[in-house]
C-alpha cells in the first residue's frame, strides 16, 4: 500500500502537467472535430476521411514514411557496425558529427536541402527540388542517427562468441552476419525502425518548407486545415487518424522489444581495428557522412554569398528586423527568445522525465503494481505520437480562453517544448536507472544507508552524466522545435525556428539571405550543444 | 594432426602467449591444463583462427594455416557456455554446420546425434529450456555434426556443478573416443583434464611448463609450482625432503606430496610391530565424506598434510604415526 502511495505520489506531477497541458489540449482539438455544434458527430468524421485528398495525403504520408524508414535502416547498418564494433582513428568525431543531423532544427534542414536542390544550388542539375525525393531525402537525413545509435548499442553489447562459433562451424562471414548476428540485432533494428517511422510519419517542419502545398503529409495537412482553411472539423479527423496509427505504432514496437530474447548474453568487447573485409563498411560510413554533410555545407556557403561575392552581409542584417520590417523584433531577439525559453523547457523537461523515469524503473513487487507501470510508460510516451500541431493548436482552443488563459503565460511554449522532448528525456533516463542492480541499493540499504543516502551513494553517481546528457538533448530539441511553437509563440516574442520560416515566406534575396545566416547560427548552436553531450560518452537516444 | 610451432600471441605488446610449440596426433585428446590467465584461451583461440599469432606457425597436416579464416579451417570450437543460437531449436541448431553444406539426410542425422549425447527427441526444444548440462550436450553434437577435423573444448565442463560434471566428463570421454574426433581441451580443472585426455600439456604465464602423457605428468610434475597446480598438497625441499624420499625408500632433493602420500597409522599396541616412518603431533583434523583430512607437525619436516582412517579417532595433540606411500610422491629433479 505504502509503496503504490509513493508512486503515485512520485507520478502526481508529471501526470498532473500532462494532464492539463496535453491531455486538456489535445482533448480538446479532438473535442472540436467530433462535437463540431456540441452534439456527437461521427459522420462528420467519415465524410473528412473519404475527401480525396485527404486519402492521398495520407498514402503520401505512408509511403514517404516507409521509404524513408528502409533507406535509413540500410545507410545506417553499415555505420552502426563501423562506429561500434570498429576502433579507428576520428572515429568518436564521426559518432558525434553523425549525430547531430537529428537535432538539427527542422526547418533548418528544410532550408539546408532546398539550398542544395534548388535550381542554382550545387545539385540543382539533378532537378530534384520540390520533388518527393527532396523530402525522402531530408527525412532520411533526420532519421539516420536514430539507427546508428540504437542499433549501434545494441551491436556494441553483443557478444562476439555466438557468431565465432558459427564460424568455426563453417559458417562464412556472410552467413554468419544473415544466420547468427542479423537475429540477435533484429529487436534493435525493427524498434529503430519504428521509431524512425514515427518521426517521419509525424515530421513537420523539413515537409512544410521542401513540400510546400502540393505535397503535404498528415500533419503539415493538420496545419494547412487549421491555420490557413480554418477546417478544425477536418484538422481533428486527421489527428485522430494519426493518434490512433501512432498508438498502434507504439504498442506493436513495444510488443516486438518484449519478445526480444532476454537470455541473450550481453558484453562489452573491445572494438577491434578494421581488416581489409571492413572496407565497404567504412566505404559506406565516409559516403553517408558526406551525405549528411552536403547540405550544411550547402547552406553554410551560401549564407555568405551575397549577390555572387563573399559577404557577411547576411549576418549583419540579424540585428535588423529584415526587408520590408516583416518581423517585429529583429534576429537577434528571437535568439535570445530561444535560448531563454530553450533553458526554461529543459528545466521542465528534466525534472518531469526524472520523476517518470524513477517511477518508471522500480521494481513491481505486484501484478498491480505492474499494470500501473505499464499504463504510466505508455501515456508518458504519448507526446512522441501526437503531432505537434496537434499540441499547439489544442493549446490555443483550450488554455487560450476562460477558465484557463495562459496565452501570455510566460512558460506556455518552454512547457510544450518540454512535452515535445520528454519522451527523449525519459527514455535516455529509463535504460540508464533500469541498469542498476537493484542488489547494489539493498546492500547500500543493509549497511545502514537510508533511501536518500541510497540514492546518493548508488543512483546519483551513475545517472549524474546521462541527466546532463539528456538536458543537452531536450535544449537542443527546444531550441529547434518549430511544429507546437508556431502556434503557441507571440508575434512579438518569437524563436529563432519561427522567425526563419517567416522570413522565408516573404520575398527579397535580403530575407532569405537572413534566413540562411540565422538557419546557420541555429545549426551551429544546437551542434555545439549535442557536441558537448557527446563528449559525455552516454549511450545517447536511449532504448526505444 | 595439428602442431605448434614456437607459437607467440600479444595484445597490445602484452604477451598471452610465449613461444607455444605443440602437436595433437590425429585421433588424440589434448588438455591444455593452466590456471586462469595462463593464456590457454588464447592459445585455444588462436587455432581456432579467432587471434592472430604475433609470430610462429600453426599447421595441419605441416600446411600453414596462417591466411586461412575460422569458417574454411574445418575445427570446431565449443564453448565453456556452449554458445547456442538462442532464436533457434536444438535440431536447427545442431544442424546448423549440416545445412551450410546443404547435407540430404539432415533430420536423421541430427536425430542420431542427439542420440550420441542422449538427448533423443529434443530437437524442438529451445535452448532457453534446458538445463546447464543439456546445452553443453547440444552444442558438442552441434560441434559433432560439422565433423570437425579438430574438435576444440574450451573449458566444456566448467559452467556445470560439480556432480553434473563428474557424470558429463565420463560422457563426454567415450563420446570422444566413439567419435574418434581429434581433440584439443583447454581447461584449469586438472580433473577434467585428467578425464578427457591421454596427453597433457602444462601451461603457466603464457608458457608451456611440461608435456607428456597424462600419467607421466601425473606422476612426474616437473616443478613445484606445477605439482601444487596439478593437485599435490605440497612440496618439500632439502633435508626435509630427504627424510621423506628415504622413508619412502627413494632419493631425491625435493619432493611433492600428495595428501594420500602420508597417512595416519593406527597405534598398535601389538609388541614387536614395525615402528612408523614418521612420527609427529596432530595440529589440526577437517572431516570429510571419504577420510579425515589432518595436519601433522613432523619434528626436523615441519608441517605435512596427511589422511586418517576415520577409525584411527585423530584429535588435535595426539602423537601420531605416519606411514609413506610411495606411489602417491612425486621427487622433483628442482627445488
Amino acid at each position: 500500500m505504502k509503496r503504490t502511495a509513493s508512486l503515485i505520489a512520485l507520478a502526481a506531477l508529471p501526470l498532473g502537467v500532462l494532464a492539463v497541458f496535453f491531455v486538456l489540449p489535445v482533448t480538446g482539438m479532438l473535442g472540436r472535430g467530433l462535437w463540431p455544434d456540441g452534439a456527437f458527430d461521427p459522420g462528420a468524421l467519415v465524410e473528412v476521411l473519404m475527401r480525396p485528398r485527404v486519402g492521398r495525403v495520407v498514402w503520401f504520408t505512408v509511403w514517404t514514411s516507409t521509404a524513408a524508414t528502409v533507406i535509413a535502416v540500410l545507410l545506417g547498418l553499415p555505420a552502426a557496425y563501423a562506429l561500434h564494433r570498429l576502433d579507428f582513428p576520428l572515429r568518436n568525431a564521426v559518432r558525434a558529427a553523425l549525430l547531430v543531423p537529428f537535432v538539427l532544427p527542422t526547418v533548418v534542414v528544410g532550408v539546408a536541402f532546398r539550398q542544395l536542390l534548388r535550381d542554382s544550388g550545387p545539385l540543382g542539375f539533378l532537378g530534384l527540388d520540390g520533388t518527393p525525393l527532396a523530402i525522402l531525402a531530408g527525412l532520411v537525413f533526420f532519421n539516420v542517427a536514430v539507427v546508428i545509435r540504437t542499433v549501434g548499442a545494441a551491436w556494441e553489447g553483443l557478444d562476439r562468441r555466438p557468431a565465432e562459433a558459427a564460424a568455426a562451424l563453417g559458417a562464412t562471414p556472410r552467413q554468419v552476419f544473415t544466420t547468427v548476428t542479423l537475429p540477435a540485432l533484429r529487436p534493435a533494428i525493427v524498434s529503430s525502425a519504428s521509431v524512425v517511422f514515427l518521426f517521419c510519419a509525424t515530421a513537420f517542419g523539413v515537409i512544410l518548407v521542401l513540400g510546400g502545398v502540393r505535397y503535404a503529409s498528415v500533419e503539415t495537412e493538420i496545419y494547412l486545415l487549421t491555420t490557413v482553411l480554418y477546417d478544425l472539423q477536418g484538422a481533428a479527423a486527421l489527428s485522430i487518424v494519426q493518434l490512433v496509427a501512432v498508438v498502434a505504432l507504439l504498442a506493436v514496437a513495444a510488443r516486438v522489444r518484449r519478445v526480444a530474447d532476454p537470455t541473450l548474453q550481453r558484453s562489452a568487447p573491445r572494438p577491434v581495428r578494421p581488416r581489409r573485409s571492413d572496407l565497404p563498411q567504412l566505404t559506406a560510413t565516409g559516403v553517408l557522412l558526406l551525405l549528411l554533410a552536403a547540405p550544411i555545407a550547402a547552406l553554410v556557403v551560401q549564407s555568405v554569398r551575397v549577390d555572387g561575392s563573399w559577404s557577411l552581409l547576411n549576418y549583419r542584417n540579424l540585428t535588423t528586423t529584415g526587408d520590408d520590417q516583416v518581423l517585429l523584433v529583429p534576429v537577434t531577439t528571437a535568439l535570445r527568445n530561444s535560448l531563454q525559453t530553450a533553458a526554461d523547457a529543459t528545466w521542465i523537461a528534466l525534472l518531469l522525465g526524472l520523476l517518470v523515469a524513477v517511477v518508471l524503473t522500480r521494481r513491481s513487487r505486484s501484478a498491480t503494481e505492474r499494470r500501473v507501470r505499464g499504463l504510466l510508460d505508455g501515456f508518458f510516451m504519448l507526446p512522441l505520437g501526437v503531432s505537434a500541431v496537434t499540441l499547439g493548436f489544442g493549446f490555443l482552443v483550450t488554455l487560450g480562453r476562460e477558465p484557463l488563459d495562459l496565452r501570455t503565460w510566460p512558460l506556455l511554449v518552454p512547457i510544450a517544448q518540454a512535452l515535445v522532448a520528454l519522451p527523449l528525456v525519459v527514455r535516455t533516463l529509463v535504460p540508464v536507472l533500469a541498469g542498476i542492480d537493484d542488489r547494489q541499493r539493498q546492500a547500500a540499504a543493509s549497511l545502514g544507508a537510508g533511501a536518500l543516502r541510497t540514492a546518493l551513494t548508488v543512483d546519483v553517481p551513475i545517472v549524474a552524466r546521462p541527466v546532463v546528457a539528456a538536458a543537452g538533448f531536450a535544449f537542443a530539441v527546444s531550441l529547434g522545435e518549430f511544429g507546437a511553437t508556431s502556434f503557441l509563440a507571440r508575434a512579438d516574442h518569437p524563436t529563432v525556428p519561427v522567425v526563419i520560416f517567416r522570413l522565408l515566406g516573404r520575398p527579397g534575396e535580403g530575407n532569405y539571405g537572413m534566413a540562411l545566416a540565422a538557419s546557420v547560427v541555429l545549426a551551429a548552436t544546437t551542434a555545439l550543444v549535442i557536441l558537448a553531450v557527446e563528449r559525455l560518452r552516454v549511450p545517447a537516444l536511449g532504448a526505444w | 594432426m595439428l602442431s605448434l610451432d614456437d607459437v607467440s600471441i600479444s595484445y597490445d605488446r602484452v604477451p598471452a602467449v610465449i613461444g607455444a610449440s605443440l602437436q595433437v596426433r590425429d585421433g588424440s585428446v589434448v588438455a591444455v591444463l593452466g590456471p586462469s590467465g595462463c593464456g590457454k584461451s588464447t592459445l585455444l583461440r588462436a587455432v581456432a583462427g579467432l587471434e592472430r599469432p604475433t609470430s610462429g606457425a600453426i599447421r595441419w597436416d605441416g600446411a600453414d594455416l596462417g591466411g586461412v579464416p575460422t569458417h574454411k579451417r574445418g575445427f570446431a570450437l565449443m564453448f565453456q557456455d556452449g554458445q547456442l543460437f538462442s532464436h533457434l531449436t536444438v535440431a536447427r541448431n545442431v544442424g546448423y554446420a549440416l545445412r551450410l553444406r546443404r547435407v540430404r539426410d539432415l533430420d536423421e542425422r541430427v536425430e542420431s546425434l542427439l542420440a550420441l549425447v542422449g538427448l533423443q527427441g529434443y530437437g524442438g526444444r529451445l535452448p532457453g529450456t534446458l538445463s546447464g548440462g543439456e546445452r553443453q550436450r547440444v552444442a558438442l553434437a552441434r560441434s559433432l555434426a560439422a565433423e570437425p577435423r579438430l574438435l576444440l573444448l574450451d573449458e566444456p565442463l566448467s559452467a556445470l556443478d560439480a556432480g553434473l560434471r563428474e557424470r558429463l566428463a565420463g560422457d563426454l570421454h567415450d563420446i570422444l573416443r566413439r567419435a574418434g574426433t581429434t581433440t584439443l581441451v583447454v581447461t584449469h580443472d586438472q580433473e577434467e583434464a585428467f578425464a578427457l585426455a591421454d596427453f597433457l600439456v602444462v601451461m603457466r604465464e603464457g608458457r608451456i611448463v611440461q608435456q607428456g602423457d597424462i600419467a607421466d605428468v601425473w606422476a612426474r610434475p616437473a616443478d613445484a609450482e606445477t605439482a601444487l597446480f596439478l593437485g599435490y598438497a605440497r612440496v618439500l625441499e632439502g633435508q626435509p625432503a630427504r627424510r621423506v624420499l628415504s622413508a619412502a625408500g627413494r632419493t631425491g632433493e625435493a619432493v611433492a606430496l600428495r595428501r594420500s602420500a602420508l597417512t595416519v597409522t593406527l597405534p598398535s599396541s601389538a609388541p614387536g610391530a614395525p615402528l612408523p616412518a614418521l612420527a609427529g603431533t596432530v595440529r589440526s583434523v577437517r572431516a570429510t565424506p571419504d577420510a579425515v583430512r589432518v595436519v601433522v607437525d613432523v619434528p626436523g619436516i615441519g608441517e605435512v598434510d596427511a589422511l586418517a582412517s576415520p577409525a584411527a579417532r585423530a584429535a588435535v595433540g595426539d602423537e601420531v604415526g605416519l606411514d609413506v606411500d610411495a606411489s602417491r610422491l612425486a621427487p622433483l629433479s628442482q627445488g
